[in-house]
């Protein structure tokens, strides 16, 4: 069963939505196994400044990419990077076992837009 | 907070006679198996148990057996007769939708060398009863064909199945665990052989079942060793389970006619509104040959363990044969068998409507779908790109 911060998170899953001049989009996952991810980021002066995400999948991914959101506002591009899907488990007081590789795929759509985002860079320079 | 109950299928509450016979019956310690006071008036309750089931399925008494439940007696059919009749042949028909208390003994069946045809199904989950005789061989020994399914209500054409497999001398078992106390079932009009039921279902106590087995069906033991059940099923009888079985059979048989007069408006209601409120719903199984209580829909772009939990949320108990809602991770084999496709097969969602489930639940739950699915769909990038590519193709 789920946590109650899983649940909560859930219930009430913070920075859902698009960001529509976004500096980088990152999507997971495959809605034929049922999880799919897409994160949304604005970056300023190297920290992440605005997260949002859209998520289509059950109960767990939507907590995950909730907490995802939450764990990345306000961070540096280089700290953002660090977060991993055992932190973000861990943040949502555990996740059920069958879920933790299926499900838990915020960190990595994260980290996706972060790429893009740099790759977008690179260009412009 | 209010709960309304949507997951008959799951479970049932214990119908107000069937509690009261259960308490009554509390201090019936005896072992039926014994030959003295206790013992015979133990053994009156089991045989008006047995006597109860029968009259419900139309069968006689001597051919119910009571077993732990509806997977037991499925086991039982699907072993029991392949191994009773290896002698004559090893090939089995059966359907790819039914439940997996049927599937799983079956590749255990496979792998001890038997051989199985699954038959195609329709759109509804159907089996097409002239593509069962074409299937049958001369080593056919058994078909298994479900009475009705409990993912997408679909009703199967078992009499006419039940013919060929009469004419051909081979054994038809039915899982009637779905069906079973909401929808009328006689053993003589179907031409079973075998027959799957399960009391929790239908407001009788969990933990208990039975197998109607049609005299001169040729079957093995599953568990062996007792004299109970005419040595067909060993093990002392689950007392006071098998008295709250048969009394929940005696309650279907008198109520049955009042369930379906009630409830099946409601279920129609749903059938009805749901797709007229929610754009891209669509119902599984089919329309008008499924089980009364029964309702199951897929959404697109959404995922069905999520609309469950946001259900729950409101109060609503229901259940979902999504991937993630199953502990496989698999979407449901019965969704595939009828050509849903895989994602759309993780919006699926299931109604399966009870005795005390009235008009105002129907509308409680039509007043909280819609938003929930909507809400869900403002989350989805499925539906983000759906409404993209629907904009570029209104110009």
């Amino acid at each position: 069963m789920y946590s109650e911060k899983v649940i909560e998170h859930f219930k009430n899953p913070r920075n859902v939505g698009e960001i529509p001049d976004a500096d980088g989009i990152g999507e997971v996952g495959n809605p034929v196994c049922g999880d799919m991810m897409t994160f949304y980021i604005k970056v300023k002066d190297g920290v992440l400044v605005d997260v949002k995400f859209k998520t289509f999948g059950c109960g767990a991914a939507i907590a995950v990419s909730s907490i995802v959101s939450e764990m990345a506002k306000g961070k540096t591009i280089e700290e953002a990077l660090k977060i991993t899907r055992d932190m973000v488990a861990k943040e949502l007081g555990g996740l059920p076992p069958n879920k933790l590789h299926c499900s838990n795929l915020g960190a990595d759509a994260l980290h996706k837009a972060i790429e893009d985002y740099l790759k977008k860079q690179e260009k412009k320079i | 907070m209010r709960r309304i109950y949507f997951d008959h299928q799951a479970t049932t509450d214990l119908h107000p006679e069937v509690k009261e016979i259960l308490i009554s019956s509390l201090s019936l310690f005896g072992n039926p198996q014994t030959i003295y006071y206790e013992g015979r008036k133990a053994k009156e309750a089991l045989e008006r148990a047995r006597k109860e089931v029968a009259e419900l399925i139309n069968a006689s008494p001597e051919e119910v057996f009571f077993t732990s439940s509806g997977a037991e007696s499925n086991n039982w059919a699907i072993k029991g007769i392949a191994l009773a009749n290896q002698g004559k042949g090893n090939h089995i028909i059966a359907s790819p939708i039914e439940h997996i208390s049927i599937l799983t003994p079956l590749k255990r069946l496979q792998n001890l060398g038997f051989s199985v045809t699954f038959l195609p199904v329709d759109q509804y989950g159907r089996v097409d009863p002239d593509e069962v005789k074409k299937a049958i061989r001369k080593e056919t020994i058994l078909i298994t064909i479900q009475h009705a399914s409990n993912e997408i209500g679909t009703i199967q054409n078992l009499e006419e199945i039940g013919r060929f497999a009469q004419e051909a001398g081979i054994a038809l078992h039915a899982d009637a665990v779905a069906s079973c106390g909401h929808y009328p079932i006689d053993v003589q009009k179907l031409n079973v052989s075998s027959l799957a039921l399960s009391a929790h279902t239908f407001y009788g106590p969990k933990g208990v079942g039975s197998l109607f087995i049609k005299k001169g069906t040729k079957i093995f033991p599953l568990i062996e060793g007792g004299w109970q059940e005419e040595g067909r099923r060993a093990g002392t009888e689950n007392l006071l389970g098998i008295i709250g079985m048969g009394k929940a059979c005696a309650v279907a048989k008198r109520e049955m006619g009042n369930w379906i007069e009630r409830i099946k408006p409601l279920r129609d209601r749903l059938i009805r509104e749901i797709p007229a409120q929610i754009e891209r719903s669509y119902l599984t199984g089919h329309p008008t040959e499924r089980l009364f209580h029964h309702t199951s829909f897929c959404f697109e772009f959404i995922e069905g363990e999520a609309l469950l939990l946001y259900l729950d949320e409101e109060g609503i108990a229901s259940a979902s044969g999504s991937a993630c809602t199953s502990r496989t991770l698999k979407s449901s084999h019965v969704l595939q068998a009828i050509g849903i496709d895989p994602v759309l097969a993780q919006g699926s969602i299931i109604f399966s409507l009870g005795r005390e489930n009235t008009e105002d639940d129907i509308t409680y739950l039509l007043t909280k779908l819609a938003p929930i699915v909507e809400r869900l769909r403002q989350m989805s990038p499925l539906y983000d790109r759906y409404l993209k590519e629907k904009k570029i193709k209104g110009g």
